[in-house]
């Protein structure tokens, strides 16, 4: 047996197929994960992603410290509510971890993901050294995500007047705390839509009031789907430790300024770019019938091979769709082999959905 | 509890087989089969006239969520394809037992009665 949300008893009484993800008995779809998917992009969905590891950050030097652990650089968020997406990266510049990182009225709040939890507490505690930093798992909190274009408005009209104020004036990226609850206009999904991490006793009530409203029950199947379709890494699969984020389409998320900030993981992107980056991660489309899924290997003519690093079925597109990391030199096709047979695909930029819109 | 019509065979790797008034046999796959995939995206169906022994893989049906192998419960030679399931691969998941994938003219009837019975089946996948 897993290890179970405060959330579980009501996914099994929603008829929730449970899976095993990180260690954790999650709900994968209450029915059909494609349909759960087109709710989200067309109207809103709940997911509960309480297993996620929630981390507070505390004391006099927490902002120091998190220039020096994290690849982008928290000093860009001048004022509380505001967040930002990081890499957590070893030495060499490999990723450990990727999270959200916001900044509170007093300190700050690391969102981690839930199956490198162990790892990231360990290395987390192996950096503090003698920075005058507090850590604060927080495994008392639930998380619910909210997401989709009617995300915000709906959830509006089921809390407080305060939090129904603050979920509208929320700008993307930023996050508050309203009394016990932190709402965040953030996302896994590529469109508007809310995180909201409260005490795990009033979760089950809560994520009932959001069904009974008529927001879709939806599971990891959709959530997966989702991020893929808007080019996001899931750690574990797109990123881990054997890549660094040069070659996981993340460069975006390294502050290499200010030039004096040391953070970890500093020389050995430096070093990878002298010796010159050899990988990068894109987009694959499939035109012709089939399904593209991780690990299948990628031919560039001419060039080398790749591999998939995600693949599915793309439901806004109805076609198959991946995230492959191929060579550096890759242009807009190449081919895939699936079952001994090679299809060509279409190579284009990993976003391939952004708010109900298709990109590609 | 899943559906399990009385009157067809089923093989323990979930394809039900019907034998028709013609002698053929009609193939696709269980209730319980298209629950534990989930959403079917995409089916690639064997090409008419492959010959398959029993057990052979002859044809991949493919939910969101993963690629599975379908094998021919009988041994004999395929002599006709759904090729509706090309645009509605769902019809697998709405109409497990109205949406067929293939038909084989069996090599040996005799075959068939190795299948599980309903009964069988249903003890088979722990009903």
């Amino acid at each position: 047996m897993g290890q179970r949300t405060p959330l579980y008893d009501l996914h099994l009484a929603l008829g929730a197929k449970m899976v095993d993800f990180g260690g954790w008995d999650m709900p994968l779809h209450y029915g059909s994960q494609v349909e759960e998917h087109h709710q989200v992009r067309r109207d809103c969905g709940v997911f509960d992603v309480s297993h996620m590891t929630v981390i507070d950050v505390q004391g006099a030097q927490a902002e120091v410290w998190l220039q020096h652990l994290l690849a982008n650089d928290v000093g860009r968020l001048n004022e509380p509510g505001k967040a930002l997406y990081s890499t957590m990266l070893d030495e060499q510049g490999l990723v450990i971890d990727d999270m959200i990182v916001y900044r509170c009225e007093e300190g700050y709040r690391l969102v981690v993901n839930a199956s490198t939890r162990d790892k990231d507490m360990a290395w987390l505690d192996a950096c503090k050294g003698s920075y005058e930093v507090e850590l604060h798992e927080r495994p008392e909190l639930a998380i619910l995500a909210i997401q989709g274009p009617e995300a915000r408005a709906k959830v509006a009209e089921l809390v407080s007047a305060a939090r129904s104020t603050l979920i509208r004036d929320l700008k993307p990226f930023e996050g508050r705390a309203e009394g016990d609850w932190f709402i965040a206009r953030t996302g896994y999904t590529g469109e508007d839509g809310l995180e909201i991490i409260l005490p795990a006793l009033q979760a089950p009530a809560f994520f009932n009031d959001l069904v009974g409203a008529g927001i879709a029950p939806s599971g990891l199947g959709a959530r997966d789907t989702l991020r893929l379709e808007a080019g996001m890494n899931l750690y574990g699969q797109d990123i881990d430790q054997a890549h660094t984020p040069l070659t996981s389409n993340l460069g975006w998320s390294i502050a290499w300024e200010p030039a004096g900030r040391d953070f970890i993981g500093r020389n050995g992107l430096l070093a990878e770019i002298e010796h010159g980056v050899e990988q990068k991660l894109v987009g694959l489309v499939l035109e012709e019938r089939g399904v593209l899924r991780a690990h299948q290997v990628v031919r560039v003519n001419g060039i080398g091979e790749g591999e998939i690093t995600s693949g599915s079925f793309s439901p806004t597109l109805s076609k198959s769709i991946a995230l492959a990391r191929v060579p550096m030199a890759t242009a807009d096709r190449a081919e895939v082999e699936i079952r001994g047979k090679w299809y060509p695909v279409r190579v284009v930029k990993p976003t391939f959905v952004r708010h109900g819109k298709i990109l590609i | 509890m899943s559906n399990i019509p009385a009157d067809l065979r089923f093989a323990e790797s979930h394809e039900w087989a019907k034998l028709e008034a013609d002698g053929s046999v009609t193939v696709g796959i269980s209730d319980h089969a298209q629950e534990a995939l989930g959403d079917v995206v995409f089916v690639e169906l064997a090409e008419i006239g492959k010959v398959f022994a029993a057990g052979d893989a002859a044809g991949v049906v493919e939910s969101v969520k993963a690629a599975s192998d379908i094998y021919a419960p009988v041994s004999g030679e395929v002599i006709a394809v759904n090729e509706a399931l090309a645009d509605s691969p769902e019809s697998l998941n709405s109409d497990p037992y109205g949406s067929w994938i293939f038909k084989l003219k069996p090599s040996d009837k005799a075959e068939l009665d190795k299948l599980l019975d309903a009964a069988g089946y249903k003890a088979a996948i722990g009903e």
